[in-house]
Formats: C-alpha cells, sequence, structure tokens
C-alpha cells in the first residue's frame, strides 16, 4: 500500500467520531463500505488504465488541514467574493470550502417546491428520499477517489427540482476554496430534477488564497422523465489547487442533460464525467473546454453508457495548452447489447502551442450493438498557419491573429451554452485569459 | 512606388524566382502574364511576405523603405495588398471581426483611433454594396462555405475596405463567370485613383477589358521576359507564349 492510500486510511480512523458526529446519519450511513473499498481499491497509480495520465498518489501526499469539526463561517462570503454574471440573474448560493453558506442570494427567485440547500441538512429532513438517491449512482467500488470522497464527506449542497416545474432563473453555486494553510475539501452535490422538471445551474469555482488545496468531489444528477438539466461548471483557481472530481448523471426516458466543464485557470484538474442513459429517448450532450499554460494538468475522464435502444448523446472537448502544460482526454463510449439505434458522436481537439505542451487523446468505444450510429474523431494540432498569415497580410499582427484563432476555436464549446449573457461572460473569461488578464481574486496572484 | 531588383526566390528549395526587375509607378496598373508555374504568384506572395517563400537575393524598394524587411502585417499597413489566388477559410473568425481587427490595426498603425461599432457598420454597408457581397456573409466565419465566386468577391470588398496603395490581383479572375468577372473589374475599377497602382496577375486577356493595363510584362521561367503595351496583351491571347519562348527570352 502506498505512503498517501495509508495516510488516509489513518485520517479516517483518527478522525471518525468527529466527521459522524459533524454529518447527518444518511451520509454518515455510506462510510464504512465507502473505506472499505478505499482500503482495496488504493490510490490509484498511473498503471491504472483510468488514471494513466494523472498521477493522483503525488497530489495525495503531505499533510492537509481539515475542518471535520465544522467550525463555523464568521464572514459573509458574497462579500469576500463576488462572481456575477454581467446582465444575469440569478440564484446564489456559496459554498465556502465545504461548508453551505446559509444564506441563498435571491431565494425568492425561485418556484414553490424547488430547494436549493446545505446537504446535510436536507438530508436529516428528507430521511426516505435520501435513502433512496444518496450515492446510488457514484459507485465506491470502482474508483478510489469516488469511494474516499464518499467516507470523508460532511457536506455540499441539494438542488431538488419536483416535477413539471421550469426553473427560469439560474441557480449560481459559487464554490470558494480560502485558507490559511495546506486545505483538504471535500464537497458533495446531489441534484435532482423530477419528471418535466427544467433547470439550468451554474458552479463557479474558485481559490482566493495562496495555498495548496486538495478537493475532492462527487457531484449526482438525476434527471427525471422529459427533464432537463444544463450544468455549467466553470474552472478559475490556481496552480496550487488540486481537483479531483467526478460527475455521475442518470438519465430518464426523453431527458436531456447537458454538462459543460470549462476550465479557464487551475493547478491539477481531473474531471470524471459519467452518463447512464436508462431511459429510451434521453439525450445526453457532455462538453468541455480547457486551456491551459505553464504547469497546468488537465485530465477529463468520460464515459457515456448507452443502456436503452433509441438514445442519443453528443461530446465535444477542446484543449488550448501552451507552455508545458498537459491535457489528456479519455472518452469510453458504452453501447450495450440493448441499446440499438443509439446514435452517438464524439469528438476531440486540441492545440499544442508550443513543442513542450502535451495531449493524450484516448477515444474508447465499445460497441455491442449492431444497428448504432458511432462517430468519434481525435485530433492534436497546432494553430493554423495559412490563416495567421492571411489575417497578417490583412495587418492584424500576429499575437492578435493567434488569438482570434484560439478564441474562434474554444467558442465551439462555449456556443454550446444556452443562456446568452453567461456565453458572453464566458467569452470574455476566454479573451482575458487568453490576454493574461484574468485575475480576480487574491489567490490568482499564482496565476501571474 | 515600387522597384524591384534582381529578385531571387525560393520555394521548398526551389528557385522559382530568378532574378525579377520590376519599377512600378505612382496611378501605373501593371499586368503579369505568363503560363503555368512560371512564377507569377510566388512573386505576389514574396511581395506581401508569405514564410514560405525565401528571398535569396535582390532588393524590393517600396515607397521608399526596404520591403522585405517588414512584417507581412506591416506591408499591410504600408498600403500593400494582395488579393489572394486561394483565399483561406478561418473557421470561428465571422468576417465582422476579421475585419474590424485589420481595420482597426490598420488606423492604429496610421495613429487614428479605432473606429466606433457604428461609423465602421456604416463602412462596411457601403463597401459591401460596392462588390455586392451578401449581407448575409458578414456573419459567417471568413471565407467558410463561400462558393469560389463570393470568396474572390470577398477579397476585393476586403481590399475596398483597406484601401490599399498598392493592390496586386492573384488571379482574380479564375473561377468567376462573366458577371461575377464585371462586379470584381467595377470594383477594382473604383478604388483606381492617381495615388494608387495595381498588379494583376492573370492568365487571360479576359479580365483586361475591364481593368486596362498601362503595361504588360510577361513573366518565364522566373524572368520577365517581355514587356509592352496593352496590345502585348492582345498578342498573347491570339498567338500564346510559344512565340516568346522562341524568340529565347531575350
Amino acid at each position: 500500500m502506498n505512503t498517501a492510500t495509508k495516510n488516509f486510511i489513518d485520517l479516517y480512523t483518527r478522525e471518525r467520531e468527529v466527521i459522524q458526529s459533524n454529518s447527518s446519519e444518511i451520509i454518515n450511513g455510506l462510510r464504512t463500505d465507502a473505506m472499505l473499498n478505499f482500503k482495496k481499491l488504493g490510490l490509484p497509480s498511473r498503471k491504472l488504465e483510468k488514471y494513466k495520465y494523472t498521477d493522483v498518489q503525488k497530489y495525495f501526499e503531505g499533510d492537509f488541514l481539515t475542518n471535520f469539526d465544522r467550525k463555523p463561517i464568521n464572514y459573509e462570503p458574497s462579500e469576500v467574493f463576488k462572481c456575477e454574471v454581467p446582465n444575469l440573474n440569478t440564484v446564489q448560493a456559496f459554498l465556502l470550502n465545504d461548508s453551505f453558506y446559509p444564506t441563498i442570494d435571491k431565494k425568492e427567485l425561485l418556484p414553490k417546491g424547488v430547494t436549493v440547500g446545505s446537504l446535510s441538512q436536507m438530508a436529516d429532513r428528507f430521511i426516505e428520499w435520501f435513502a433512496k438517491y444518496y450515492g446510488k449512482i457514484a459507485n465506491t467500488r470502482e474508483d478510489a477517489l469516488v469511494a474516499l470522497n464518499t467516507a470523508l464527506v460532511q457536506d455540499g449542497v441539494f438542488i431538488y427540482i419536483p416535477k413539471n416545474t421550469v426553473v427560469d432563473v439560474p441557480i449560481q453555486l459559487i464554490n470558494i476554496l480560502s485558507g490559511d494553510q495546506s486545505t483538504l475539501v471535500n464537497r458533495r452535490l446531489l441534484i435532482m430534477a423530477e419528471e418535466n422538471a427544467q433547470v439550468n445551474i451554474l458552479m463557479c469555482n474558485h481559490a482566493v488564497s495562496a495555498v495548496d488545496f486538495l478537493q475532492t468531489g462527487v457531484t449526482e444528477i438525476f434527471a427525471g422523465e422529459n427533464a432537463h438539466i444544463n450544468f455549467y461548471e466553470i474552472e478559475e483557481t490556481h496552480s496550487r489547487t488540486h481537483r479531483f472530481n467526478s460527475t455521475f448523471v442518470h438519465q430518464a426516458a426523453n431527458s436531456v442533460v447537458q454538462v459543460n466543464t470549462m476550465t479557464l485557470m487551475n493547478g491539477v484538474s481531473c474531471n470524471n464525467t459519467n452518463f447512464h442513459l436508462a431511459g429510451q429517448g434521453a439525450h445526453a450532450d457532455c462538453n468541455g473546454m480547457t486551456i491551459s499554460d505553464k504547469e497546468q494538468h488537465i485530465d477529463n475522464i468520460t464515459l457515456i453508457d448507452h443502456a436503452v435502444p433509441h438514445c442519443t448523446s453528443h461530446e465535444l472537448f477542446k484543449y488550448v495548452l501552451d507552455d508545458k502544460a498537459v491535457g489528456a482526454f479519455t472518452g469510453m463510449i458504452l453501447v450495450r447489447p440493448d441499446a440499438q439505434h443509439t446514435n452517438s458522436e464524439q469528438t476531440n481537439r486540441s492545440i499544442c502551442l508550443t513543442k513542450e505542451a502535451r495531449m493524450y487523446a484516448r477515444p474508447q468505444l465499445e460497441i455491442y450493438a449492431d444497428d448504432v450510429r458511432c462517430g468519434h474523431g481525435a485530433t492534436v494540432g497546432q494553430l493554423d498557419e495559412k490563416a495567421l498569415f492571411y489575417m497578417q497580410a490583412r495587418g492584424i499582427n500576429r499575437d492578435e491573429a493567434r488569438l482570434l484563432l484560439m478564441f474562434a476555436f474554444v467558442n465551439e464549446v462555449i456556443d454550446k451554452i444556452n443562456i446568452d449573457p453567461l456565453k458572453e461572460h464566458l467569452h470574455q473569461l476566454v479573451e482575458r485569459r487568453f490576454r493574461g488578464e484574468l485575475c480576480n481574486c487574491a489567490g490568482s496572484a499564482l496565476n501571474k | 512606388m515600387l522597384k524591384i531588383k534582381d529578385l531571387h526566390a525560393n520555394v521548398d528549395g526551389h528557385e522559382i524566382l530568378k532574378g525579377i526587375n520590376l519599377e512600378i509607378k505612382k496611378g501605373e496598373t501593371h499586368a503579369i502574364m505568363g503560363p503555368n508555374g512560371s512564377g507569377k504568384s510566388t512573386l505576389g506572395n514574396v511581395l506581401v511576405g508569405n514564410p514560405n517563400y525565401e528571398v535569396t537575393q535582390g532588393s524590393v524598394e517600396y515607397l521608399g523603405k526596404n520591403l522585405l524587411e517588414l512584417d507581412p502585417e506591416a506591408r499591410s499597413c504600408e498600403g500593400l495588398f494582395l488579393s489572394f489566388q486561394y483565399p483561406v477559410e478561418i473557421p470561428g473568425v465571422s468576417m465582422t471581426k476579421f475585419m474590424r481587427a485589420a481595420l482597426n490595426q490598420h488606423r492604429t498603425y496610421k495613429g487614428l483611433e479605432p473606429l466606433s461599432a457604428s461609423d465602421f457598420l456604416k463602412l462596411v454597408k457601403e463597401k459591401r454594396e460596392m462588390v455586392k457581397l451578401d449581407s448575409k456573409l458578414l456573419s459567417r466565419s471568413v471565407n467558410e462555405g463561400f462558393s469560389g465566386g463570393e470568396k474572390k468577391r470577398n477579397e476585393i470588398f476586403q481590399m475596398a475596405v483597406l484601401e490599399p496603395t498598392l493592390a496586386i490581383m492573384d488571379e482574380t479572375d479564375s473561377g468567376l463567370d462573366i458577371d461575377a468577372l464585371r462586379i470584381v473589374a467595377d470594383g477594382v475599377n473604383q478604388l483606381s485613383s492617381p495615388e494608387r497602382s495595381q498588379i494583376i496577375i492573370t492568365h487571360y486577356q479576359r479580365l483586361l477589358d475591364y481593368i486596362k493595363p498601362d503595361f504588360v510584362h510577361v513573366l518565364l521561367g522566373g524572368r520577365i521576359v517581355k514587356s509592352g503595351g496593352p496590345e502585348l496583351a492582345l498578342e498573347l491571347e491570339s498567338r500564346g507564349y510559344d512565340w516568346i519562348k522562341q524568340e529565347g527570352g531575350k
């Protein structure tokens, strides 16, 4: 057993009482099994196919400050950190490290019956419901990182949209990492949109202090029949944030779910996104975009599981890698024997701006049905020299021409967003990022 | 305006231009004709600084400056323009964004303020009408999905916006039907002035019916082997290039 795994087992054994007494019964209920699975699996080494391109163990070594005894937050997060999208009204909830901040901004805009709140508090309130859904799609037997999160997590966010309810105003979750020293943060999200419900969720991730952060996260999303969910996640942290996130989506018949993971600024990020298409006529849209430079590392691992007939999935991931940045994409499309008439498309395009930048692309298809359409394409290349010269020949200087091309390249992913002010905001963030002007919080001093 | 002296240039290590000498004065229109592979397009690309073409010898003076020392973007801002034979498609960059970036860089170069959005749109509308370019094309990506004729018209539109001092048309007539040819030629003619010069690279006399050259040069094997007035183009049209080859390119 490697040291990092052992350290985390020890941490759990030592803190177990404290962890349990500061969380809810349902969440506690899964810990023992999760820890057993974690012991069995151990933190993945690069020998494990899935994590071949990210040295997970390395980032789990060292000492981290925890907040298992739930010291209360004694300041107003919305005053510490504003994350406004211009021209867009959102219901704002805050997660400071792994603590849900009790005040929700513009909560009155939510339709009746919609719940946004602390995961552990809601777990105490809706015991039967949680027993049915919590941890049910985030499997702890297969991935040590999911197991570890399940064993250690105490709180997070719960979003519930009852059936036939359309939430017009986007729900924005602002996740803030803050601390005086190296900090471990375990977060958990549980999202349910019942039959015919519709919701847009925007999750913004920031780090406001210049220390190391290790963040594990698990998000479970349940889409009922004909539900529509757009889940946009933006990471704008810093070079010392190490993030290991797993998102699980379960889709009933005719539901439409988009997960769009946009990494604008980070240290090391490993995003697992899993779709399980369980009802006929469901559509999954799995998108992602990353802009990396210096020694940033980004690994997107996706699985789209077509379990039943007549489902469609569309996947688009784009990377721009500068300096010594490393990108990886593993995209598995699984078409099970019953899943006839599956229509699935996967595209991964990457640009390496330097000779030192690295991109690893692994499209993987496993098809066990015979009447399906599955397309996939992966390319890694450089900026188009012909296009650059064409623009220069019209007077646009080379730097600006490069910027226009890079901007155009990632815009294809941003344009999948169906909220116009958010799209516009992202265009601006991306432009600032490419111009090296993206620094809106204290931690971002690290990114200069 | 432009003085080319003993210009030699390579593409992929092969010498294509083998000593070009050419002088163009203010207000003049020069036609450069010649068979395939004689170096016509190479000359155009070398003048605008295409990095795939390597100048090995000779000099080019443009408005008193050493042209070969300037970046392609500076050449453009100094008023040089090439209408490309094969315009490049740039997916994701809209025509409007592209032209606005180009025009504003030209203005910055000249020490002018960038044009406001409304003034820019006014200018674009005026120039677009000049070459009868469909307004829908301006919201699309640069040249993406444009027909051959639309691409050529788009080149002339860009020229109209940037108002170059020296415009080089590289086979702008190829792939155009008669109507499109007339529109393109009209656009070019409207832009000509005593202060501006043009180089028309073409295979055929056809375009020269619409754009009257002052001089016609025959490029053969990387050299200008014969120069004359507009009548030379007519002679080439009826006799082909063989008789010039037989004259030995003297």
